[in-house]
């Protein structure tokens, strides 16, 4: 410790240090690559390859066709909208209960007549934007609910389940409303390049929810959020707020899943999405988030909504029951936590 | 009593020895004549490619205080786990009673007749003292708890411990750190135990409960238990160690020493393998022109501090000195808006600063260094170079698109500057030891830029040797005119480090005083006056 610099009281200005050269990274490659979030998806990715591969020898051809390969792809795409922003939550230490039924909420608003009037006389995408709007304003009050009321996420967004479907029982007289506009239909059931509508949804949403979460300021301080609360308030980021966008930014999946709902079947109903949050959080527990918060990808939750989705398709082509369907997922849960848990514990001794 | 060549052997050993000081030949005597009740010869662990220990030796006599010196990651850790049977040695022997044993896992450890009281307290908040005591050996009868007999047991126990006035039935969890220890303790007596390890006892208790805790040390050996004491504070050790083993980079440096034959120099050198001549080192007085910077007015919180005031210059220390809740942490957390205050402002270069906003407060140029590093000031699993950019990525950051690239390279510059270690900005915070830990938030704080630096237990778990590096880094943040107000336990840190102190008992500031005019005794003295009046 003899001759040093006094550290600056300065802020070190961004360009200084960026100008200051980048000695060479440490490590093999190939540690670095297992140790980090790519090498954890990598056994997803396996797990993926190794059903395919019963796919394709339990029912040869009726799986690995393109359609069915699409089919899989429009199945995986809704519920993989909303794994997406249920990512984001989780990694920043909450849960959303409320998707599910803020989709069946978003699709019957707007399909009501007179947003169905409106936008005949307008412009289809007023359905987009209202159904949207609808999933956004109920993901920001759950999150004012949670940050500024301290109701833990669990009960807030449980209470937002129950009082969402209830709330577009209400609202759509429990029916199921016609979508009119033919250009709306128009629109889902293109495709584009060969691949649907849906689909390149899925695609656009996960790759902006990548790039949120690894390249902006947002996704840095949601995982700084979810892996210590009280350090990243300390260090200043405004905690409570960012938590209302994270919840926020998770009624907006769900707002996109309400258009996409309408998409696929031209009809609203508050039965829309109904058990979808299950189905979005497992995907999002399997594909390596930690429950607790702190840590996650968005390429593991793709991969687990593709498992999920690859799965059921597996038994329907097989012809077997939805009831093994359902204990085979069930097991397939508990066994990836059970390995993320392993994973964690030989990260733990590192 | 030994066999007879043992015997013999052990009586050339003396004689031989006998141009050595008396004390000297005294402690050879115990070593040889007694069987030690823990003999570790040789223990080596490896994790990975990472040699934690490379041959530890120890020796502890039934009913004596041992302590075992080093620095952070010297070791001390996976020794102690070794004894408690959480880690399985690769290598060396360990003998209980003469009698070499495995420790295979912690129960075995406790059947041996060794407890282990950690650093992080493992005790069961929701449950009571008693359920806590007796958690894992319950006292039943078919399955059915005698809740009675517990509860007597326990009364014992703390009576015995000198708390007799804790209820058993109270909860855990509302008790103090020092209670909480004084139930770990009775939770090792309450099994037959001969050694009872302790790590960093101290950390969490201030002067007066460090006392009873020596009470109650002397009290266990006084009954033939033995303790190893664990401790960063060479002034603790000194008034309640015998003897002392310093371990360095996993090897043994020295065993069985005296510790009133040891001088604190000596000591440093075995565990830091240099000399550190000053550990303070010397202040610049403050320009008498430098501006005041931070300005507290009348600040309160209702029930834990009323009317404080004081104001900080540019490149001024002021210490606080206080006890454990006489509200000092309290004060530092208000002024830096993490708890809201009642009454009263807090004003940084006369810009009046949101009451209650952390984020208002980093943005006006003030940093916190806070208590508990791990659990408010890190993010473990994440890379040191995004620890060190927690308060400031968002700068670095274009519309919201982070520059890991000038991220990191701030990290390196920051690393290099600290001496920080080790110095990959990519290695995760949580495997770093505590020193390198308060460096990183040190180095979160100068890469913001912060006028004034809030420091609250900088040197907590920390040792001798990061010690004194800190105290310098410490000293030039003032030097280039941070304003830094620093809040600690130990009275001769704030004496050493700060240019005036703010004497704070019961909530309120009982005198400002240029830390020049002020010892040990007398800051206890103005506590005590304080108190009374």
């Amino acid at each position: 410790m003899s001759e040093q610099t006094v550290p600056s009281a300065e802020p070190i200005s961004p360009a200084a240090a960026s100008a200051s050269g980048e000695p060479a990274e440490r490590g093999s490659w190939l540690s670095r690559f297992l140790g980090g979030g790519a090498g954890r998806n990598l056994g997803l990715v396996i797990a993926l390859l190794v059903l395919f591969v019963i796919g394709a020898l339990t029912a040869g051809d009726r799986f690995t066709n393109v359609d069915n390969i699409l089919s899989i792809l429009r199945l995986a795409s809704i519920v993989g909208v909303m794994s997406i922003g249920m990512t984001f939550v989780i990694i920043g230490g909450g849960i959303d209960l409320s998707v599910g039924s803020v989709a069946g909420l978003g699709s019957i608003v707007a399909t009501l007549a007179t947003v169905q009037t409106l936008a005949d006389s307008t412009s289809w995408l007023v359905m987009v934007v209202i159904a949207i709007a609808v999933g956004v304003i109920v993901g920001f009050i759950n999150g004012v609910v949670i940050s500024y009321g301290n109701v833990v996420a669990f009960m807030a967004t449980l209470a937002m389940l129950v009082a969402a479907r209830g709330f577009a029982e209400i609202v759509g007289n429990r029916g199921t409303l016609i979508v009119r506009s033919q250009e709306f239909i128009e629109f889902f059931r293109a495709n584009l390049l060969g691949i649907p509508v849906l689909i390149w949804i899925f695609i656009i949403v996960a790759a902006l929810g990548w790039f949120l979460l690894n390249r902006t300021t947002f996704g840095r301080r949601t995982v700084a959020i979810g892996g210590n609360r009280e350090a990243a308030r300390l260090a200043g980021i405004p905690v409570k707020r960012h938590t209302v966008y994270l919840y926020a930014l998770s009624g907006l999946t769900a707002g996109i899943a309400a258009v996409m709902f309408l998409g696929r079947t031209n009809v609203g109903t508050s039965t829309h999405g109904t058990l979808y949050e299950l189905d979005a959080i497992a995907a999002v527990v399997v594909g390596g988030t930690l429950l607790i918060g702190g840590r996650g990808t968005i390429v593991g939750t793709v991969l687990g909504v593709l498992i999920f989705t690859t799965l059921t398709n597996l038994f329907t082509q097989n012809n077997l029951n939805t009831s093994v369907q359902a204990v085979v997922k069930g097991a397939i849960i508990v066994l990836a936590v059970m390995l993320q848990q392993r994973f964690a514990a030989r990260n733990k001794r590192r | 009593m030994p066999e007879f060549p043992g015997f013999f052997a052990g009586y050339i050993e003396v004689s031989s020895r006998q141009a050595l000081s008396l004390c000297y030949v005294a402690l050879m005597i115990k070593d040889d004549h007694e069987v030690p009740l823990l003999a570790v010869k040789g223990v080596a662990k490896q994790f990975g490619n990472v040699r934690a220990l490379k041959g530890v030796d120890l020796s502890i006599a039934p009913g004596e205080v041992h302590v075992i010196l080093g620095q952070n990651g010297a070791g001390k850790s996976t020794l102690i786990k070794v004894l408690a049977g959480v880690y399985t040695p690769d290598e060396g022997e360990i003998l209980w009673n003469g009698q070499p044993v495995t420790i295979a896992d912690p129960v075995a450890a406790l059947q041996l007749g060794i407890a282990t009281m950690y650093q992080e307290l493992d005790v069961v908040d929701g449950l009571t003292i008693a359920e806590n005591i007796f958690l894992g050996h319950e006292i039943a009868s078919g399955g059915v708890l005698n809740r009675r007999k517990a509860n007597k047991l326990t009364r014992d126990l703390l009576a015995r411990l000198g708390h007799g006035d804790l209820s058993p039935n109270r909860e855990v969890g509302s008790l103090s750190p020092a209670n909480k220890q004084i139930v770990s303790m009775a939770r090792a007596l309450s099994r037959d135990i001969r050694l009872i390890i302790m790590d960093e006892p101290s950390a969490v208790l201030d002067s007066e409960e460090v006392k009873n805790l020596f009470r109650v040390v002397r009290e266990l050996t006084s009954s033939g238990i033995a303790v190893i004491y664990i401790s960063h504070r060479l002034e603790e050790i000194r008034q309640i160690g015998e003897r002392i083993s310093v371990i360095k980079d996993g090897r043994s440096t020295a065993g069985g020493l005296a510790v009133s034959e040891t001088p604190t120099s000596q000591l440093i050198k075995l565990m830091t393998g240099r000399e550190i001549e000053n550990v303070f080192p010397p202040a610049t007085p403050v320009a008498l022109d430098a501006p005041e910077v931070l300005r507290v007015e009348n600040l309160s919180v209702r029930g834990i501090f009323e009317g404080v005031e004081f104001s900080v210059r540019a490149g001024e220390i002021v210490g606080l000195a206080g006890l454990v809740g006489s509200g000092r942490s309290e004060i530092l957390e208000t002024v830096y808006g993490a708890l809201k205050a009642s009454t009263g402002s807090v004003s940084v270069l006369g810009d009046r600063l949101r009451n209650g906003s952390v984020h208002d407060a980093v943005h006006h140029g003030v940093g916190l260094s806070p208590e508990e590093r791990k659990s408010q000031g890190l993010l473990l699993d994440e890379p040191i170079f995004k620890n060190v950019t927690l308060s400031s990525f968002a700068r670095f950051a274009r519309v919201g698109l982070l520059n890991e690239r000038a991220e990191r390279a701030a990290a390196r510059e920051q690393i290099e500057v600290l001496e920080l270690r080790p110095g990959d900005p990519d290695r995760a915070a949580g495997a770093l030891s505590g020193g390198n830990q308060q460096k990183i938030l040190l180095a979160r704080w100068l890469v913001h830029g912060t006028k004034v630096l809030l420091l609250d237990e900088p040197t907590r778990g920390v040792d001798v040797g990061a010690r004194s590096e800190i105290y310098a880094l410490i000293r030039r943040l003032s030097a280039a005119g941070t304003a830094i107000v620093i809040v600690s336990s130990e009275i001769e840190e704030v004496l050493g480090l700060a240019d005036r102190v703010l004497v704070i008992g019961e909530g309120r500031v009982l005198a400002s005083v240029p830390a020049t005019e002020l010892d040990e005794h007398s800051v206890l003295d103005l506590i005590m006056e304080g108190s009374a009046a």
